[in-house]
């Protein structure tokens, strides 16, 4: 019979793939990986800080991560205006990292806690409580809902920013909202993955449905496929060899996703039309 | 004249673009009305594209102003677009995102541009001209006002721009959109064009082709050689060519393939 703890660890770990599947496939698409990655290092900062100030360390790292996404906006929409000194890939090397330093030292300077550093580094399924759990669904069902509801518009956006401009989606509002839902899902990540591993459940599944997927929805709903298997396969893994809950879950996506380059899996060849001197 | 057809979509009164310590354009002045086609020609860097997007408010200009018709209806087609070969995406699924809906009218605008048997296929494979078919198809099914078209025969070959040219006139004439359409090529300027605007920064000229053509201005801009190959094609052929390379005969309809009719050189 399966612990109390490892069913909370699975039902929410499924919960989190649901809401990384669709999520991820923006992170890919527009190219928002080192982006992604920065937003959840500095979720640590978010951590330490909450711990200061003794609030939910949920509501912390939410603040935190939207805080340096807003900043890496503000920064990056100056840097195209005016002459950069900086490509925004500089600028996210500088952030991600430092987020990541500064939340490590601040808990550190705080010693009259005891703090498990690394469970918020590489997760822990331990540390999943009930209400964790209903976080992750009340969350998972905002985040999906708002997606949905801006799906249109930031795939417009995604495909042609001018194009979406022109035809009044707004797509800077729709680019905004995915900073939020982004921020959203890694404050609720936290736990089972880990912040340096939070970008690979978006982005490990993701990237796995792609080749089998012919429009952007079935990519989203197979992705969500995929990650629940490398939540369930991660968890089952770090329960048997006894490793910790974020890592497994990364190494079961990452073989799902070797898998998935197989040439056994190629799809029919795109059908193109005999050419027309054929027929003669 | 104060036709309702005749109202103004956009009217751009001395619009000015500072990007970065210097002016991409300033002092323009440009008005589209429905059902009149104008085309912007210029050397590269010129503004065009600039002024294009400041026009359908993507760019805000940081003087002059820019008046648009209450809830315009855009459709656009950017110069560069790059689909992510990360994002899984059919030409139907690209067209839905255009707003129409239905199946049908989706086949129907395929068809009007000539690109009918990509439908099915990734946009990641077309080549250059059929992706501006298809940008072009998507841009027109959102029934607009006005079509802002970014150099959309770039990467078309000779025979198909004119086609295009003469799809977006057929456009123009069965929907009465206005036409806002951006040019580098000076060999190609469609005699439907009402307004040519000759652009460098600022608007050197302006006029029917055929005034423009003559201009001193446009001589000094582009060099009296490019002037005299400013073509303006008014003739018709017998035939046209699909996208796939077959030809349609304008007399009865047919659809034949190209080898099959010999004299076509000597028109």
């Amino acid at each position: 019979m399966l612990d109390d703890f490892f069913i909370r660890a699975l039902v929410a770990g499924i919960g989190l793939a649901v809401i990384a599947g669709p999520l991820g496939c923006f992170v890919i698409w527009r190219r928002m990986a080192y982006f992604g990655d920065t937003m959840a290092h500095s979720a640590l900062l978010g951590v330490a800080l909450s711990m200061l100030f003794a609030i939910d360390v949920l509501w912390g790292v939410f603040a935190v991560c939207l805080l340096v996404a807003l900043l890496l906006l503000v920064l990056q929409a100056r840097g195209s205006a005016g002459a950069r000194l900086f490509s925004s890939d500089a600028l996210l090397g500088i952030l991600s990292h430092s987020a990541l330093a500064l939340g490590l030292v601040v808990v550190s300077l705080m010693s009259w806690l005891r703090v498990d550093i690394l469970g918020f580094l590489i997760g822990d399924v331990l540390a999943v409580s009930r209400y964790d759990m209903m976080v992750i669904y009340a969350g998972g069902v905002l985040v999906l809902a708002c997606l949905g509801w801006f799906w249109h518009s930031l795939l417009v956006a995604t495909i042609s920013e001018d194009i979406a401009e022109a035809e009044g989606l707004k797509p800077k509002q729709a680019e905004l909202v995915l900073m939020v839902l982004l921020a959203v899902t890694i404050a609720i990540a936290i736990k089972i993955v880990g912040v340096l591993l939070i970008t690979a459940l978006l982005v490990i599944p993701a990237a796995a449905a792609r080749r089998f997927s012919s429009t952007p929805e079935a990519m989203a709903i197979l992705a969500v496929v995929i990650g629940v298997i490398a939540v369930v396969g991660g968890l089952f893994g770090s329960l048997h060899f006894d490793t910790p809950s974020g890592p497994s879950i990364v190494v079961a996506g990452l073989v799902v996703f070797c898998l998935s380059l197989m040439p056994v899996f190629s799809k029919a060849p795109i059908s193109v039309p005999a050419p027309e001197n054929e027929e003669k | 004249m104060l036709l309702a057809e005749n109202k103004n979509l956009i009217d751009l009164q001395n619009i000015g673009v500072f990007r970065a310590g210097r002016w991409l354009v300033r002092g323009i002045d440009l008005c589209v009305r429905s059902g009149e086609i104008v085309t912007i020609i210029g050397p590269n860097g010129s503004g065009k594209s600039t002024t294009a997007k400041t026009a359908i408010g993507v760019i805000k200009p940081d003087e002059g102003q820019v008046m648009r018709t209450d809830g315009l209806k855009v459709g656009y087609v950017p110069q560069k677009l790059a689909v992510s070969a990360a994002m899984p995406l059919t030409v139907r699924r690209l067209m839905k995102l255009g707003g129409g809906q239905r199946r049908a009218e989706i086949d129907a605008m395929l068809a009007m541009t000539g690109v009918s048997h990509v439908s099915d296929q990734q946009v990641h494979f077309l080549s250059g001209g059929e992706f501006q078919r298809v940008l072009l198809a998507r841009a027109m099914l959102g029934k607009p006002q006005l079509l802002v078209l970014d150099e959309p025969v770039v990467g078309v070959d000779f025979a198909g721009s004119l086609e295009l040219y003469q799809l977006i006139t057929k456009v123009r004439d069965e929907t009465g959109c206005g036409v806002l359409l951006i040019s580098h090529d000076l060999h190609v300027v469609m005699a439907q064009t009402d307004t040519v605007i000759c652009l460098n920064s600022h608007v050197c000229c302006r006029g029917t082709p055929e005034l423009v053509a003559e201009n001193p201005e446009y001589l000094k801009l582009f060099g009296k050689t490019a002037a005299q190959d400013l073509a303006i094609y008014t003739h018709h052929h017998d035939h046209t060519h699909l996208a796939d390379g077959r030809v349609v005969h304008s007399h009865d309809g047919s659809v034949c393939q190209h080898d099959d009719h010999g004299n076509e050189k000597g028109k």
